[in-house]
């Protein structure tokens, strides 16, 4: 009950917060270079046209009122209509986004494996080769530029052994999507039965996701390391060790879940910040995800676009956090909330 | 631990010292890890190769040699090769270290500046000015931190300039953060409240006895920021929102390098690449050991 009434709090405060961004991108935006309607007026719109097109849009109004006019539309689920694709942004949002998370979900699956193996593996041999082996390899690829190793991924692995596919999206353009169910090609092509798709789909998702799991284990393993040490070195496990339980149960039951909580939040902020850079992933292997939406919007100053993705980013970032603190509170009964 | 406790909560677990005092002792623990100390010489090899680039660089670093256009590494007089311009990579590299250093440098005081600033007041003067301090500052780490920096990028227009403020500006939450910490913990130790008692002026005890003894973490974190900076300003050139081609930059490099991609002329990406991330692995080595030597948990 004190649980639900916390996460009630936090889901209030979140509107501040998120109200407060969206102010400051209508601000940003606004001095933004170029004129937004520029690609979708041609060279012969007339000039009232023009006038009414900016009309129409609210351009032609002070900025704060555009926000005012934004907020009423939003709260009737309208973000707007993209400047660029002419669709409405929350349609447009609804596609790609799949496309992000499905590369992130599998390359946060990879670096909490990796990362949470190479942790364990540092605690329980702390100081000797295995260790300083994992640690080195954490903090090597933290310090590689994440589209760099993309294009020296795609090197090795498309150009020279021709194992990967072309850069060219998710899947190949001549191979038809799968029907949308969950947005993950992987899950809806395994559960409407097209095995080629779904190879397919791995295939595509291969070389992205080690480029991100890569770059981004490393806070994961260190945390699992510190937090393992301090739990092995804990009171509670060396009562446990005196009273002759089974090392297995002692390491699994007793160490790895009293340590998982500060893993669990080091993951979630990796979590939320590989979707932001997901950009620079996304431009090397043409991704049709909400970083290169976001992207191509900023290059068009496309408002509408640029307002709805970082509305949806800064929602999900800030619930990634309250969705951790809450599972901490509920690990953990020390967490004081 | 009892009597202990007391201590920790006061000082955040440190004794002051004198400012001397404590670096002596981070040089000291310097020499006996090898690790922390070969992170500390590459980011030196870097600046000093950066330094020397007018110097030792064979070629200027948007020189063009028509007659050599894409000749693969080790051809005579182009060690690494050069792109498909004739531009001669090692050269490049070298002056590339000078401006992604400067670049680094430049954008991480920047930001430790203006974010220590807004943390120090926030945490000295509280009540309502660290409130609207703090949640402002959550406002901006609201956002995903490379699209912002793209948003800041785009608006001011490409240039060295531009990389230098929308890198800068990502981290003054961080260390706005750190530092309010930091002076929270200090703010009612013995010697702040000395030197209150002694009839110091409020600015004084806080620029003078407050902030040279929170230095230790500023330190750590600014060293693993100019990794990210690098990282950051890279990414935002190689995007084509950052430095302009055919600046002789990291990043820039490697965005130039896409053209070669399906000609196979691997080395115009790579050699870059290669700078970014040793540079950066020696700012983590040396952070990762300044973090371990300044803690006092794990000396």
């Amino acid at each position: 009950m004190r649980l639900l009434r916390y996460t009630l709090r936090r889901l209030l405060l979140l509107i501040p917060v998120l109200l407060a961004a969206l102010f400051v991108t209508f601000f940003l935006t606004r001095i933004l270079p170029g004129n937004p309607l520029q690609r979708v007026i041609s060279p012969y719109t007339s000039e009232e046209r023009r006038a009414e097109m900016m009309r129409e849009a609210y351009l032609d109004r002070p900025f704060y009122e555009q926000f005012l006019f934004y907020l009423r539309d939003l709260a009737t689920g309208d973000m707007g209509t993209s400047y660029t694709t002419s669709q409405p942004v929350a349609k447009d949002l609804l596609e790609r986004f799949p496309a992000t998370l499905e590369v992130v979900f599998y390359a946060m699956v990879l670096a909490i494996v990796l990362g949470g193996l190479i942790g364990i593996v540092g605690a329980l041999a702390k100081d000797t080769i295995p260790d300083h082996v994992g640690r080195i390899f954490a903090v090597l690829g933290v310090s590689l530029p994440v589209f760099w190793l993309g294009m020296m991924l795609l090197f090795v692995f498309f150009y020279e052994w021709r194992i990967a596919p072309a850069p060219m999206g998710r899947i190949p353009v001549a191979m038809s999507p799968p029907e949308r169910l969950t947005g993950f090609f992987t899950i809806d092509a395994l559960l409407t039965g097209e095995w080629e798709i779904f190879v397919a789909a791995l295939r595509g998702l291969m070389l992205p996701v080690i480029a991100i799991a890569f770059t981004s284990l490393a806070p994961i393993a260190r945390m699992t390391r510190s937090s393992m040490i301090d739990a092995l070195e804990s009171d509670y496990v060396r009562t446990a060790t005196v009273l002759g339980l089974p090392r297995p149960l002692i390491l699994f039951q007793h160490a790895l879940k009293n340590a998982i909580v500060p893993v669990l939040t080091i993951t979630a902020a990796v979590f939320g910040f590989s979707l932001g850079g997901q950009v620079l992933v996304e431009y090397v292997f043409s991704w049709p995800g909400l970083g290169l939406y976001a992207y191509n919007a900023i290059l068009a100053s496309d408002f509408p676009a640029i307002q709805g993705f970082i509305l949806l980013a800064t929602t999900v970032y800030v619930l990634i956090y309250l969705v951790v603190d809450v599972l901490s509170a509920m690990i953990d009964p020390r967490i004081n909330y | 631990m009892a009597f202990g406790s007391q201590q920790v909560g006061t000082t955040g677990g440190r004794l002051p010292t004198g400012g001397n005092e404590r670096f002596g002792d981070i040089w000291y623990a310097l020499r006996r890890n090898p690790i922390t100390l070969f992170g500390l010489f590459i980011v030196l090899t870097v600046i000093i190769l950066g330094a020397l680039a007018p110097i030792i660089a064979p070629y200027g670093p948007t020189e063009k040699n028509f007659a050599y256009t894409s000749v693969p590494p080790g051809t005579e007089g182009f060690l690494l090769g050069t792109d498909q311009f004739g531009h001669d990579i090692l050269s490049r590299l070298l002056y590339g270290a000078r401006l992604d250093m400067l670049i680094a440098i430049s954008a991480v005081a920047t930001s430790l500046v203006i974010g220590s600033f807004f943390g120090a007041i926030a945490a000295y003067v509280g009540g309502a000015v660290d409130e609207v301090t703090m949640r402002a500052m959550d406002v901006m780490q609201a956002f995903p931190r490379f699209i912002f920096a793209m948003g800041v990028a785009y608006a001011l227009g490409p240039g060295l300039f531009t990389v230098i403020v929308a890198t800068a500006t990502l981290n003054i939450p961080g260390y706005a953060r750190l530092m309010r910490s930091e002076i929270l913990a200090l703010k009612t130790s013995q010697f702040a409240r000395a030197a209150v008692a002694v009839g110091n002026p409020a600015w004084r005890v806080l620029f003078v006895h407050l902030l040279p003894n929170s230095l230790g973490p500023i330190l750590v974190m600014s060293t693993l920021q100019c990794g990210w900076a690098i990282l950051e300003a890279a990414g935002l050139s190689f995007i084509g929102l950052g430095v302009p081609v055919p600046t002789a930059e990291w990043g820039v490099m490697i965005n130039m390098g896409l053209q070669d991609f399906l000609a196979g002329h691997w080395w115009s990406y790579t050699f870059p690449g290669l700078a970014i991330a040793i540079t950066v692995l020696g700012f983590n080595l040396l952070g990762d050991g300044l973090e371990d030597i300044l803690d006092p948990r794990r000396k």
